[in-house]
């Protein structure tokens, strides 16, 4: 049997429009796009070119419109007006397979991997023709040497850490030959090391001709490793410029249309005489007008924190230890599938609290007046309570969850995560929230990723990790020691 | 006036539709897929015959009453097998529903040929119940009987107990987002879509036995002619708004009614009914994804 080459298992599929102009070419140009979502101007005539052989952070607010930019790019939404060139060719894309087709490639900040395939098949998914492992394996294997992305092409993907499953999507853009990645919010599932590995391995892309597109809030990662930067701010393009001209402070300025207050850290005092909740074993207590933060590794808190907050058994059963009545506000991680049900209106959202407990006839009158009380005072942008959950940004959503968590005026506030995915600002009026929350005499547990937030925002911490709960003070160092079970002579991890 | 008549026949006919499609709209709002409405009409209905059967001579005229709620618990029992299975062993109730439907019908076949077959033992049904057990007649001379009047006070309650009480927001709560419900609203998922199963049930066994006290007066092998399942599609119809199952239930009876004398009169079959109904319903089903408003567990919002 003679297999000619296109009967094959074949991922390359390039084929390019010819050159309008013959300047020396980007390698992708967008041209005045706009985009409106209804009423709402998600871009305005914004114009961008991305360098061959470069690294292009895109810096913004949430709700800036990066993500909406770059899904034009990779053919996923249509844009209302204006050109898409690639390499100075006009280019029609009415789908992404027309933009993997221009050897454009991106990863979203959502996954989309399969993880009951090995990640050779998730390699292969897009492919044409036959399906041979040996072929994928081989590509994969050639990818790793040239760029440094190694990854087992048989592991399967459901075993794989976050940040393996990002190299894979990575690797999947790279085997379809993309020559430019767009990569969604690349750093927020990753650790400190796996951060700086993953922009090695995109220098080295970068430095064969390759284009990256860094979609990302993370100043500083933007900073440490573009060469150019632009800045989107409602919807219009209000910085461009070499990285080298940028300094933090006039991108902040950028990014925020104006400089951030900068907050000093006050302690709370916990009133000791007044305990809140207590669960276990092994007890953990919160009090009146503290802030208890909560570090541990990746998952480990969630039980913790649900036991907190009265949500220990999923899906059925009665709320956990603590006492009875207690008012708790729960802020979850994850806000669409936990914390609001997207298709129902905000006052529908606002009913959602507590409607285990609700009784009778429900006053609607009564929490629509509730719901746009919330929606003021707590900034929340959205067209008014008759709004559905969905079409609110993520940093409105939150805002939103928070309010109405704090609306009853809780005892006990219970976060995960508060602020992931949040920008600067918006993750600030969380952090003052929550402090005036605390002033007012509520007991606040929360769970954070970032450290630097857990040390600047905790009275107290609890580290959770090997099997241990260990209080700490609000100190980096010694969180970290804890975290990782160091001991040392003075500081016996007891 | 044949023409009342034929609209009364209508009427009739859309009864046991708008109840039984009732139960089928609370159930998928509330996130559970109950295919059963058919096993649970005939469960109910054997339950109000045999009820109106034994106890009619004792009761007088509160047969009637009793009768009806038999039909209710009846139809609310046979729902909580497949209930049970799901919260125990996490069995499909599309499955377990659809296989109680089979098991319902031949019941029924066997109890009208054993032990309640009328004392002649010549035909397959069962003695006729007394005057005293049948639902009033409103329209003199029409079969149109006091049982639609109770489906449009059904289908008015659960319209208002969705739109304002907190059991009715429950109920949609947890068919929007079990998760949401649960984790933001601390509902009881697990037991209030028990409770869902078991109200959905109830009414698709009253429904069968409104059949009986209103029309049939008898139960045999063909008393449904599927109702229960052309209650999906006009649950399905009605966007799952009970006030909505009025106007498809009635709309349903109109189409089937029609049917059969398009054949009696002109020779076309009467299963092209059938097949108007199903495009009906896939057409419901995409326009309602395509009003951006998906019924959450069958259809999304459409995304160009």
């Amino acid at each position: 049997m003679d297999d000619g080459p296109s009967a094959n298992w074949s991922l390359t599929q390039a084929s390019i429009g010819q050159p309008v102009s013959d300047s020396p070419a980007n390698a992708l140009e967008l041209r005045g796009i706009t985009k409106n979502f209804g009423a709402v101007t998600a871009l305005d005539d914004v114009s961008l070119s991305i360098k061959p052989g470069s690294i292009h952070a895109l810096l913004g607010e949430n709700g800036a419109g990066k993500t909406t930019l770059m899904r034009i790019a990779f053919g996923m939404v249509k844009a209302d007006s204006g050109q898409i060139l690639r390499d100075g060719g006009l280019l029609e894309l009415r789908s992404p397979a027309d933009a993997i087709a221009a050897r454009i490639g991106m990863v979203h900040q959502q996954f989309s991997l399969i993880p009951a395939m090995t990640v050779a098949e998730n390699v292969a998914l897009g492919g044409k023709g036959l399906y041979n492992v040996n072929d994928v394996a081989a590509r994969i294997s050639e990818i790793a040497s040239t760029t440094g992305l190694t990854i087992d092409s048989r592991a399967r993907v459901a075993n794989l850490t976050s940040a393996e499953r990002q190299k894979v999507e990575i690797v999947r853009t790279l085997a379809h030959d993309a020559r430019i990645l767009i990569l969604d919010e690349p750093t927020a599932v990753l650790a400190e090391k796996d951060i700086g590995e993953l922009f090695e391995q995109l220098r080295v892309f970068a430095s064969a001709g390759g284009s990256v597109v860094l979609i990302t809030h993370k100043l500083q990662n933007a900073l440490d490793h573009a060469d150019e930067v632009s800045v989107l701010r409602h919807g219009k393009l209000v910085l461009n410029a070499p990285m080298d001209a940028a300094s933090k402070d006039s991108l902040t300025a950028a990014m925020l249309g104006s400089a951030p207050q900068e907050q000093g850290i006050t302690r709370g005092t916990a009133i000791r005489s007044r305990l809140v909740a207590r669960v276990g074993p092994p007890f953990v207590e919160v009090f009146a007008g503290e802030i208890l933060g909560v570090a541990a590794l990746e998952g480990a808190a969630g039980p913790l924190l649900r036991s907190f907050a009265g949500r220990a058994q999923t899906g059925s059963g009665k709320p956990g230890s603590g006492k009875t009545g207690l008012r708790v506000g729960f802020v979850p991680e994850n806000r669409q599938e936990e914390a609001l049900i997207p298709d129902l209106s905000l006052t529908e959202n606002l009913a959602l609290k507590n409607a285990g407990e609700r009784r009778g006839i429900i006053d609607w009158k009564q929490l629509r007046d509730n719901t746009s009380t919330v929606i003021r005072e707590f900034d929340v942008r959205a067209s008014g309570p008759d709004a559905t959950a969905r079409s609110l940004s993520g940093g409105n959503q939150q805002r939103f969850v928070l309010g109405r968590e704090l609306s009853d005026k809780p005892e006990l506030l219970v976060l995960e995560n508060p602020t992931q995915g949040l920008d600067v600002n918006a993750a600030s009026v969380v952090h003052q929230r929550m402090k005036a929350a605390r002033d007012s005499g509520t007991a606040i547990v929360f769970y954070s990723t970032d450290l630097d937030e857990l040390v600047d925002l905790a009275d107290r911490v609890v580290v959770v990790g090997g099997g241990r709960i260990s209080d700490s003070p609000p100190d980096k160092s010694e969180i970290g020691r804890l975290l990782l079970g160091i001991e040392t002579a003075e500081h016996p991890v007891a | 006036m044949p023409d009342l008549s034929l609209l009364a026949d209508a009427l009739v006919r859309a009864t046991p539709l708008i109840i039984a499609g009732l139960a089928v709209a609370f159930a998928f709002r509330g996130g559970v897929f109950n295919i059963g409405a058919e096993g649970q009409l005939l469960v109910g209905a054997t339950a109000g015959a045999a009820v109106s059967l034994w106890a009619g001579p004792a009761l007088g005229r509160s047969v009637l009453i009793v009768a009806l709620l038999s039909a209710a618990l009846a139809g609310a029992a046979w729902a909580a097998v497949a209930a049970e299975l799901r919260k125990r062993f996490g069995v499909l109730e599309i499955i377990s529903t659809i296989m109680l439907n089979f098991i319902a019908l031949h019941l029924v076949s066997f109890l009208v040929r054993g032990p309640l077959q009328e004392p002649t033992r010549i035909y397959p049904q069962t003695q006729s119940i007394a005057d005293s057990a049948r639902l009033p007649i409103i329209l003199p001379n029409t079969r149109f009987h006091f049982g639609f009047i109770i489906a449009i006070v059904l289908a008015c309650f659960f319209g208002w107990l969705f739109k304002t009480t907190a059991i009715g927001f429950r109920v949609r709560a947890i068919g929007a987002a079990p998760k949401a419900a649960w984790i933001a609203g601390k509902v009881d998922v697990k037991r209030t879509s028990y409770i869902v199963f078991l109200v959905s049930g109830a009414l698709a066994g009253l429904a069968g036995g409104i059949e009986v006290s209103g029309v049939t007066y008898a139960l045999y092998e063909n008393l449904s002619p599927g109702y229960g399942y052309t209650a999906i599609a006009v649950a399905l119809i009605a966007g799952l708004n009970p006030i909505g199952v009025i106007a498809s239930g009635i709309f349903f009876a109109f189409l089937e009614t029609g049917a059969l004398a398009l054949q009696r009169d002109f020779a076309i079959p009467s299963s092209a009914a059938s097949v108007v109904e199903a495009v009906f319903v896939l057409a419901a089903l995409a326009i309602s994804s395509l009003r951006g408003r998906g019924i959450p567990g069958l259809t999304r919002p459409a995304t160009r």
